[in-house]
């Protein structure tokens, strides 16, 4: 485990918005994660608590208000000119609505190829070369290079996102809920694309979504998010079966399953309440409002993201306290 | 019977009977790029083609009138005087004998001149200033817009009168004067535009693939804006040519020697009572020119709006 070579290292991030006057919206309130060189790491959680900002933030697109974003040994966030040209070409992202990240006025070939263009990797016949065989590599022929995005389907178009976003060869992506926008058998479809394609090209994914089942079938490890911070982070399988943290198991008792009688037989755990807002949060922990357990001391202290269990880290008071 | 009774299935027993292959990507309709297809919806509004072809008669007799006539606009002949239109003088003459025709096919030329070049002098620093304001935000924004705010709170026919005293009565202090108001709307218009397009996901792609401001600007926003922009560039033409009659008409505009369809409609009024046929002409053309500019761009807005293709 330990021979694991760290590609993405991420401390005590943070992103605050401001909304408004004494008014802050805490969107990734200090979140630390490492990801591996070839892995995948699903960040689950529910609308409005983060991952997205999260995800954005490693890339560079958003500022980070505090902490640090190291990548492959060097610390990106604060980088400029050059050295973020050349970090640009390391990293990439798939955006979640394939209706508003490509630009209409493009042709598929050109937006395909604009990251080639902008770090200049290829010219003339290898630059269409290289173009259709990314079309290729995602199903699609080398005649829809000159069409418009507005010809294609939503899976056309997401799969046209992933092919722009592996032109300029990067080691990770960023997958941004890449499949919530999608009808389910597309959804198929670009989870076993970028399943593919991470063998083939050893690829490192940051998997962004709220769909648990989708997560842990492409997941090495699964971090759980809960207004803007971390909550529970393990490998996929342990995550899944053993839960600790109260947050994630409710939230594992609401994946369905596909079998009608365990599934009339299974005790799920509702969470009582609405999500709390981010601007301007209580301190203590962030889920004692709805949390079933929840003592005094989670209203008032911050619980602490530890080790639990090998691999297994939660934030939470109660663990370890029984 | 006996086939029906058959429960378990081996693989052998299934062909594939679909489709196979790549066939379920092909795309049967022909490649559409996105002007042409900007086109074929223009061409489907008829009241917008009609607009077109009246436009493209008007200029033709804008250029080539004079030609056709063979006649001077300035040759005074005063045994010529109000005659009513017929077959050597077209659109008759006027008091001075010269020949209405050919005065109006001149007046057509300053008119639409002066048109178009407020319209571009406007959509150039309307568009950069509003282009810099939405891209940039923050602080350059509140700025520009306080900057605009203040000049459109200026009473555009105040500032004209005023222009007019400080650098004479001059084609060059007519344009600058008409344009130093007009910009400040395709300056809000542009904004809005680039503010909304800038969170789209695209830019951020771009952003993310290492593009510079310059080549979000050049290869992202500006092509998305074009669309919208030339909408406002067809209504925005009629309204200067509008702007300028009505400057010419109260005496404003344009001077003698030269003149325009505002300039003439305003020397011709006084002919009113005895030959109306004089201040038709010049009006029509007007209204001929204006109308077509609306139906054009009615049909542009409905053509290059991607929320209303079919």
């Amino acid at each position: 485990m330990s021979e694991k070579k760290v590609l993405v290292e991420v401390k005590d991030l943070k992103k605050h918005f401001k909304v408004g006057k004494n008014a802050i919206l805490k969107a990734v309130d200090g979140i630390s994660f490492q990801i591996y060189k070839g892995e995948t790491l699903g960040i689950v959680g529910e609308s409005g608590c983060g991952k997205t900002t999260c995800g954005k933030t490693v890339m560079g697109l958003y500022p980070a208000t505090s902490g640090d974003i190291i990548f492959d040994g060097i610390k990106v966030n604060e980088l400029k000119g050059k050295e973020k040209k050349d970090f640009t070409r390391k990293a990439q992202i798939i955006f979640q609505d394939p209706y508003s990240s490509l630009d209409p006025r493009m042709t598929v070939g050109d937006i395909i190829g604009e990251g080639i263009d902008i770090h200049g990797l290829y010219t003339g016949q290898a630059r269409t070369d290289k173009i259709y065989e990314l079309l290729r590599t995602i199903n699609m022929t080398s005649e829809h290079a000159n069409r418009f995005p507005h010809e294609f389907s939503g899976g056309q178009r997401q799969r046209i996102g992933i092919a722009r976003a592996l032109a300029i060869e990067p080691e990770f992506i960023v997958c941004d809920e890449p499949i919530s926008a999608l009808d389910v058998s597309i959804q198929a479809q670009i989870i076993n694309l970028l399943i593919r394609l991470q063998k083939e090209r050893g690829l490192t994914y940051m998997f962004i979504a709220h769909d648990l089942s989708m997560v842990k079938h492409i997941s090495d490890r699964v971090g759980v998010m809960y207004l803007g911070k971390m909550v529970e982070m393990a490998p996929s399988y342990e995550l899944y079966t053993n839960p600790k943290h109260p947050y994630t198991e409710a939230l594992m008792s609401s994946i369905p399953i596909p079998d009608p009688e365990t599934e009339r037989e299974k005790k799920r755990i509702n969470i009582e309440g609405e999500i709390p807002s981010p601007i301007n949060p209580k301190p203590g922990c962030r889920f004692a409002s709805r949390c079933r357990y929840a003592t005094d001391r989670c209203r008032q202290e911050t619980p602490e993201f530890r080790e639990v269990g090998p691999e297994h880290f939660a934030a939470c008071h109660r663990i370890g306290e029984e | 019977m006996e086939a029906n009774s058959k429960l378990i299935f081996e693989s052998d027993d299934f062909e594939v009977v679909g489709t196979k292959g790549l066939d379920a990507e092909k795309i049967s309709k022909p490649s559409i790029t996105f002007w042409s297809d900007v086109w074929r919806r223009f061409r489907a509004n008829k009241l917008s083609v009609v607009g077109l072809i009246i436009l493209v008669l008007v200029v033709l007799m804008v250029c080539f009138g004079p030609m056709i006539s063979g006649k001077d606009y300035q040759f005074i002949d005063y045994n010529m005087k109000n005659i009513k239109p017929n077959g050597t003088y077209w659109f008759g003459t006027d008091e001075m004998g010269r020949d209405i025709f050919t005065r109006v096919c001149y007046g057509g030329r300053i008119s639409i001149i002066i048109g178009i070049a407020c319209t571009v002098v406007s959509f150039i620093i309307g568009s950069a200033l509003g282009g810099i304001a939405g891209y940039l935000g923050g602080v350059v924004d509140d700025f520009l817009m306080r900057v605009i705010e203040i000049i459109g709170s200026i009473p555009y026919l105040v500032l004209i009168v005023i222009l007019s005293f400080v650098l004479g009565r001059s084609m060059f202090a007519l344009v600058f004067a008409m344009t130093i108001t007009a910009w400040t709307g395709t300056a809000r218009m542009v904004r809005g535009q680039v503010m909304q397009l800038k969170q789209q996901d695209f830019v951020a792609a771009a952003t993310a693939l290492g593009a510079s401001p310059a080549r979000i600007i050049v290869k992202h926003l500006l092509p998305n804006t074009l669309g919208i922009i030339i909408v406002n560039l067809t209504l925005s033409i009629p309204s200067f040519i509008f702007s300028e009659s009505f400057l010419s008409y109260i005496g404003l505009g344009v001077q003698p020697p030269e003149t325009s369809w505002g300039a003439l409609a305003s020397l011709y009024q006084t002919r009113l009572m005895f030959d109306p046929y004089q201040l038709f002409f010049p009006c029509l053309m007007i209204v001929l020119t204006v109308l077509s500019f609306h139906l054009i761009g009615d049909g542009l807005t409905d053509a290059l709006d991607p929320k209303l293709r079919k």
